[in-house]
């Protein structure tokens, strides 16, 4: 019973995937349990003299109290120790966090309006989907390519802001390998909440083997661009069932009539979707505002694009 | 003013003194003046709160529950910018504060009369230009951090001339309150006699009239940089996006004390009328008050723990936000204190300041969680942050906005509300403010983000427990304003004084006030507090500097 009220009711942290992660865990809980018993004591307190003095009569006496020094002073040191305690113990955590060591892993990682780049040691790029190695420290260095947004991995425990004129930084050791999702936290327009990537971390040798593997792997054409629509962020904007996004969805459009905000129309082609990838302001499909989409200009391989063309060329 | 209409026999009041709109909108009476801010405050109380249920009914589902994100991100800035600027700055010190000021020093008025009819043409004037804003599609939030801010020119620079003509209103209000309460005390008002909601203006008034104006600055620094092109924010243009964090939170840090130590001055006066006893500790919730003002100008940088601040920074800011905890649990234990052997009622008022004690409670304890740097690194700007800044300002400032209109309802208005009504409506919104912001500590622990239009499906129980509760929040303002403003028109006239209150303001020769307040200035030889204070009882043996006598005037 007081088990199940402290996993659901007091402490719903995600699960501990870094090495620190237990730490903040103990501190977020003790400040909680302070915090309640605090709370619930003196609630009860006030209940009780509410209902112990109730007024009774309208000539009630009550006894004239103005103040207790050593009640007071009493009450307010030991609040000044409670929290010189917590600021303490959350500064000494903290200070670990921010105090990466030198031989971290390190990786780039780059916030757009609405996804994430990132780049290994080994000039490997990926996006949408961030690895890293089982039990090595990993340092993030961020930035981002247009306004502030900021990369936030609850079940590590960091969080950072990604900013358009500096180089920002987080880093953390993971012991848990598996999927971990990642948010972007500083609002940051239209996408905000679909601004989401996935921290996978894996065993160490995998890792070596992901970073030295080269890209454009020999898939074919349309499974390419599936994994790549997912990577590069597409499906957070653009549904591929029909169903309404922020977009419009990509299902059945090749080979089928669009209609544009102008009034023109046009049967989905291949020239058709890769001018939508390339210059997406070229044609606005009619439902919807402009500026919706950045370009993918000099972000995809010749054959990522073709990839991406006969992905959509299979939704039908 | 005369005391008696001619002919009819019936007393004249601020109120019916003069009639007509006219009458109204050139006036210089402190208390016109605070019911015309009332009702404006109000009214965008009630466009912020749709606003708010709107947000709330889409987030009530995963995926699009009702409109899309554009839409969404446009009312949840509204949302905020309304609550903000419009409704919850202005606040307590524009209303409550306006109105009670000169009858609690007792003086026929504030020290500028007619500029605090400036503030108020200053403040609709800036309503106006809000409004328009609200056309141009402001989908930045209440923050318009830069350089997201920049992608949306005309709005933002609406919208910041607005909050910037907003801010004029502040100020000056600010300046005449402080210049009320150094020059306009009644012989015997002391300092150690002043009640302790002027206190809390006092300290509001200081953070008015110096933070004020760098927000000013900062709003004029952006709208420089957007029509003119000067780069200061902007990282494209050389700018520093981070700077205008810094300059923005230096106003509205302290802000957030300009909303709240006058809702604790609310508190402060209700619970030693209802509990019948003298506040305790009266010295120590001056300290405690002014203190909180004086240390809400150093800790602006906590709301940017993970902004890119300079690590030293961040351990620094963390240090002194700490030094705000203290005051405050101070001012929580002498309010429990001063319930001690009272004789204490239940009425509506009462009810609302012990919830407001409760509610505060909680706001402050998950303050220490944000004050951490360990813990906020992870809470930073997720529903954690939502929920604490929602029991701070709606379970401390309205609540105690709302605390203040039902216990001054009297004076104001010369009749009452309707008693049952007004507990009923206070248990449905105490219940459902509760329901709506508890969920949001879990969800913010879980990682929920704050400001997402969608959100992973594993949110949504705790998402659609909070949209429910919300609607009955919601309800209770419903009733509330329903029983207030049918009180204020058609409610049971009422005999003066109906609380007993020893306070200055409920002794005015006239039910309500006349126009003039006092016929002449009263003379205070006790403080506001003695409550069944024993005859020959020496205070000065005690420290609270006042000599004999129980009654005041």
């Amino acid at each position: 019973m007081l088990q199940w009220i402290h996993d659901n009711l007091i402490s719903r942290m995600p699960v501990q995937a870094s090495e620190w992660a237990a730490r903040v865990d103990w501190l977020n809980d003790f400040i909680t349990y302070i915090s309640a018993f605090c709370t619930i004591a003196i609630t009860a307190v006030m209940i009780y003299f509410m209902w112990r003095y109730r007024r009774k009569s309208e000539t009630q006496q009550t006894e004239y109290i103005t103040h207790n020094a050593l009640l007071e002073t009493v009450w307010t040191v030991i609040p000044t120790i409670v929290c010189i305690f917590v600021f303490w113990y959350g500064f000494e955590v903290y200070h670990e966090q921010r105090t990466p060591p030198a031989n971290a892993e390190e990786i780039l990682v780059e916030g757009y309006q609405w996804g994430w780049n990132f780049e290994y040691s080994t000039g490997k790029k990926g996006s949408g989907e961030l690895v890293v190695p089982l039990g090595k420290a990993t340092r993030l260095v961020m930035r981002s390519k247009d306004v502030t947004h900021s990369f936030f991995i609850p079940s590590m425990r960091v969080k950072e802001d990604v900013l358009a004129s500096a180089y920002s930084y987080l880093w953390f050791t993971p012991i848990k390998t598996g999927e971990f999702p990642i948010f972007c936290t500083e609002y940051c327009g239209l996408s905000h909440s679909g601004m989401l990537a996935k921290l996978k971390v894996v065993e160490p040798e995998v890792f070596q083997d992901f970073i030295n593997e080269r890209s454009a792997e020999d898939l074919p054409p349309a499974e390419l661009g599936k994994k790549l629509f997912t990577q590069k962020g597409c499906i957070g904007c653009h549904s591929v069932d029909g169903s309404a996004k922020v977009c419009p969805s990509l299902y059945q459009i090749f080979g089928h009539e669009v209609e544009f905000a102008d009034g023109t129309k046009l049967v989905g082609d291949e020239n058709y979707l890769e001018e939508s990838i390339l210059n997406p302001n070229a044609k606005i499909v009619k439902g919807y505002p402009p500026n919706l989409m950045q370009s993918y200009k000099g972000q995809l391989e010749d054959k990522e694009l073709a990839g991406l063309i006969a992905y959509i060329k299979s939704l039908k | 003013m005369g005391a008696y209409a001619q002919g009819s026999g019936e007393q004249l009041n601020y109120i019916n003194c003069e009639k007509g709109f006219w009458s109204w909108w050139m006036t210089i009476d402190h208390k016109r003046l605070g019911l015309m801010y009332l009702v404006s405050i109000l009214t965008f109380f009630v466009i912020g709160g749709v606003a708010a249920l709107l947000v709330r009914a889409e987030l009530y589902s995963h995926g699009k529950t009702l409109y899309n994100a554009d839409t969404y991100n446009i009312i949840f800035s509204l949302h905020g910018i309304i609550m903000i600027f419009l409704f919850i700055v202005p606040g307590i010190p524009a209303t409550l504060g306006n109105f009670l000021l000169p009858l609690m020093v007792g003086a026929k008025d504030v020290a500028f009369p007619k500029l605090n009819r400036l503030s108020f043409w200053i403040y609709v004037l800036g309503a106006a230009v809000a409004f328009c804003a609200l056309f141009l599609r402001v989908d930045t939030g209440w923050t318009f951090y830069t350089p997201y801010s920049i992608q949306n020119r005309w709005g933002v620079i609406t919208m910041t001339l607005a909050a910037f003509i907003l801010g004029f209103s502040s100020i000056l209000t600010g300046l005449n309150f402080l210049v009320t309460i150094h020059k306009m005390r009644a012989p015997g008002m002391t300092w150690n006699r002043l009640p302790l909601f002027v206190w809390a203006l006092y300290s509001a008034s200081i953070l008015q009239v110096v933070a004020t104006p760098v927000i000013g600055i900062t709003l004029l620094l952006l709208i420089l940089e957007n029509v003119m092109g000067v780069g200061v924010f902007n990282p494209a243009m050389g700018g520093d996006p981070v700077l205008f964090q810094h300059f923005f939170w230096f106003y509205s840090h302290p802000v957030v004390y300009i909303m709240i130590l006058p809702a604790f001055g609310v508190i402060n006066e209700i619970i030693p009328v209802f509990a019948r006893k003298p506040i305790f500790g009266y010295r120590a919730m001056v300290i405690a008050s002014v203190g909180i003002a004086a240390v809400s100008f150093m800790v602006w940088g906590h709301h940017m723990f993970v902004a890119g601040m300079s690590n030293n920074t961040r351990y620094i800011f963390s240090f002194i936000t700490f030094f705000v905890a203290v005051p405050t649990a101070v001012k929580v234990f002498n309010w429990v204190g001063t319930l001690y052997k009272g004789s204490i009622s239940w009425d509506s008022p009462m009810l609302y300041a012990l919830s407001f004690v409760f509610l505060f409670l909680i706001a402050g304890t998950t303050g220490i969680h944000l004050a951490t740097l360990a813990t906020d690194a992870h809470y930073h700007d997720t529903y954690f942050v939502v929920a604490h800044f929602h029991y701070t300002i709606q379970g401390g400032a309205v609540i105690g906005l709302y605390a203040g209109l039902h216990y001054w309802f009297p004076l104001m208005f010369g009749r009452m509300y309707n008693e049952k009504l007004a507990k009923i409506a206070w248990l449905i919104l105490f219940i459902g403010f509760n329901g709506t912001f508890l969920p949001q500590f879990l969800l913010g622990m879980e990682g929920m983000p704050r400001r997402y239009y969608d959100y992973p499906v594993e949110f949504e129980p705790l998402h659609k427990i909070s949209s429910i509760f919300a609607f009955f929040n919601g309800l209770g303002y419903v009733l509330v304003l329903v029983n207030l403003i049918h009180g204020a028109f058609k409610g049971k006239k009422c005999e003066r004084n109906p609380w007993g209150s020893l306070s200055l303001e409920w002794q005015t020769p006239q039910f309500p006030p006349a126009h003039d307040n006092w016929e002449t200035i009263p003379v205070v030889t006790d403080w506001g507090y003695s409550y069944n204070k024993p005859a020959g009882y020496d205070d000065h043996a005690q420290h609270s500097a006042s000599k004999g006598g129980s009654t005041h005037v």
